[in-house]
């Protein structure tokens, strides 16, 4: 067994068992922790909790901006590198083709010049988020071990992609071997740390959704 | 009294794991989804009021998740289970104490910029409870709690004071103020910051009541509308007080309970009590603003016209996180002729700085002075010649900060200008 078949075979699968299971064993606890009911009544004209929930998940995506504009780098940042990482995973042809041997479903893909620059993009974007990270005072406060870590793994399939890409490592298969092994690393660090708020941001939006809805409270 | 009720650094080990169990006692499906979903991106930061003011890190509201996050996690991680994850320690209590109960109001306002919706109040509130196991929190909220308990209110009005400050009132304004009445549809409350600090204010409502023909009374038996049992983090206090106006209210079958000028008596009462009590409440529960917004719309009360230039600071439990932000703005229309709202105003408007107790820590003093003059810009851009709001705690603080800065901007309250101008 060589890397490629090593990462793309045990590496990859181990790496897919824990991402299911960790990411389960997480919501799980979350949905299943027991909440005392509200008994109080609601306000007149309040939505049904689930509706109000669910509003909630998609108006918070559009951001709510400081007047004095202080957030606006964090907020436009975290768009771009969200939307670059989105296009890169979803919309790049070799990608799909994985995603089809998977799943066997498949779309049309991005011109590869595309690609190219919207991996550029999010690569400097990340880099921003992390110098922002060092830099701020607020930020170096509230920082975790989980924070640096989910930044090294986000950031490290963006560059074994460049150097698979580029040609930057020779002979080919290594470089996708580290590519895919790079991947395999994301998907085990994702339950453990702060990546899984893709899957939280749902729970968390939908229970205050609901909670201030009931009060008619206007967010 | 202006110290801690108790230092941290004297707590025993066994009250330091109390704290940290009482920590995790209190998490429920929602705050365990809090304590998970903080990306730490600091966005909350410049959304509250004590960061805005003091610049400081630490008054970041993500960071006072911190206790409740770790007791949460050492619960539910593996490393926790292998005893290797972080515990709740002595050192973070003595760190977080402050930051539970100084610097922060729980107005709600780091919710509305957080992309993860992090309900931060309610998990400072419930934190505030862990800490209060153990004694700690500023002395005089404690006060606050145990005269709330003791004498019927944190200000000290017993029933016996009441009952005289009412006939006073009564006497004085010659004005009918019932009390104790054997059956009423309404029971009004009140805070005794209004009754000890603005009688005034007292007077309006009853004015405005009698001139709209309301069946009220005030109850001996449960009058106290604030609630520092809660604000304190004393569950059993905070029942008591509830206790004391549901037995009031089912003793004169009123069916409504209406809530006088305060933000938080307004929360608490409206949003948290029948939660405490583990039933729902049989009367429904109103703010004076939405009481006198439904006689008004109702054509039971008229106003002449108020020609001054008025703003109005939104009392955060009652607008933001109360869901009443409307209703004084629907009593100033037509009668204030030159209204003039903030910015920002309404449910995104900035905290006085002394709701959730704050008010109350004489050594949260200086850092609520800070946050005050954030409110004194906002009014003074408005160009309005009177600030109004509908919070007695506000007006204090406010009062108390405008003294401190020799502000003379004019400030009333909204029940006290409309009781001025209704038509009997």
């Amino acid at each position: 067994m060589d890397l490629l078949d090593f990462a793309r075979g045990p590496a990859l699968q181990f790496a897919a068992g824990v991402f299911c299971f960790g990411v389960a064993w997480r919501l799980a606890v979350l949905i299943f922790t027991p909440q005392a009911r509200d008994l109080t009544p609601a306000r007149k004209g309040a939505l049904p909790g689930p509706v109000a929930g669910a509003r909630e998940v998609f108006r918070r995506m559009w951001p709510e901006m400081h007047p004095t504009g202080s957030n606006m780098f964090t907020t436009i940042n975290g768009y771009v590198f969200h939307l670059g990482l989105a296009i890169i995973v979803f919309g790049f042809a070799p990608h799909i083709q994985v995603i089809k041997s998977f799943f066997g479903i498949s779309w049309i893909s991005l011109p590869p010049v595309f690609i190219h620059v919207a991996g550029g993009i999010t690569m400097a974007s990340l880099l921003a988020a992390l110098v922002k990270r060092l830099t701020s005072p607020v930020l170096k406060l509230l920082s975790t071990a989980d924070d640096y870590i989910t930044w090294a793994v986000t950031f490290a399939p963006l560059v074994t992609g460049y150097i698979l890409v580029g040609r930057l490592i020779q002979p080919y298969n290594t470089a996708l071997a580290l590519h895919i092994l790079s991947f395999a690393v994301l998907l085990i660090w994702f339950p453990f740390g702060k990546l899984m708020h893709a899957f939280i941001v749902f729970l968390s939006r939908a229970r205050t959704g609901a909670h201030l809805n009931h009060r008619g409270a206007q967010l | 009294m202006t110290g801690n009720a108790k230092s941290a650094a004297d707590l025993t080990d066994a009250e330091v794991k109390s704290a940290a169990d009482k920590l995790l006692s209190l998490v429920g499906g929602s705050i365990a989804t809090y304590t998970e979903a903080c990306l730490r991106c600091g966005q909350c930061a410049e959304a509250c009021h004590f960061y805005h003011a003091s610049g400081d890190p630490k008054h970041t509201p993500a960071y006072k998740l911190v206790p409740i996050a770790k007791a949460h996690k050492r619960s539910v991680s593996p490393l926790g289970w292998l005893g290797l994850a972080p515990k709740v320690t002595r050192e973070d209590l003595a760190e977080w104490e402050e930051l539970i109960f100084d610097s922060c109001t729980m107005c709600g306002r780091c919710t509305i910029v957080c992309p993860m919706a992090i309900d931060i109040s309610s998990v400072v509130a419930s934190t505030r409870q862990a800490f209060a196991k153990v004694g700690l929190g500023p002395a005089d909220l404690r006060e606050a709690a145990d005269n709330s308990r003791d004498r019927g209110s944190p200000l000290g009005l017993t029933p016996e004071a009441l009952e005289d400050r009412i006939e006073w009132l009564a006497d004085d304004n010659e004005l009918d103020i019932p009390l104790d009445k054997d059956k009423a549809e309404v029971l009004l409350t009140v805070s005794s910051i209004e009754m000890m600090k603005y009688p005034q204010s007292i007077v309006g409502m009853a004015k405005l009541m009698n001139a709209a023909g309301a069946d009220w009374t005030f109850s001996s038996v449960g009058y106290e509308s604030t609630n520092f049992g809660y604000l304190s983090g004393r569950g059993d206090i905070a029942r008591t007080m509830i206790e004391r106006i549901t037995t009031a209210a089912e003793k004169t079958g009123a069916k409504t309970v209406v809530i006088p000028e305060c933000g938080h008596a307004f929360g608490v009462m409206r949003w948290s009590a029948a939660n405490i009590l583990g039933r729902p409440l049989p009367f429904e529960v109103l703010h004076i603003t939405e009481y006198l917004a439904a006689l008004k719309r109702a054509g039971k009360l008229k106003f002449k016209p108020y020609d001054g230039s008025l703003t109005y600071h939104d009392p955060c439990q009652i607008s933001r996180r109360g869901g009443a932000t409307e209703e004084a703005r629907y009593l100033l229309e037509d009668f204030a002729t030159d209204f003039r709202e903030m910015t920002p105003t309404g449910n995104r408007n900035w905290c006085c700085g002394g709701g959730g107790g704050v008010q109350a820590m004489a050594r949260a003093a200086d850092l609520r002075h800070k946050v005050f003059q954030i409110k004194m810009d906002q009014v003074e851009k408005t160009g309005a010649e009177t600030l109004i709001s509908s919070c007695a705690n506000c007006r204090l603080t406010m009062d108390e900060s405008a003294e401190h800065f020799h502000w003379d901007h004019k400030r009333d309250s909204l029940i006290e200008l409309l009781a001025d101008h209704v038509i009997e």
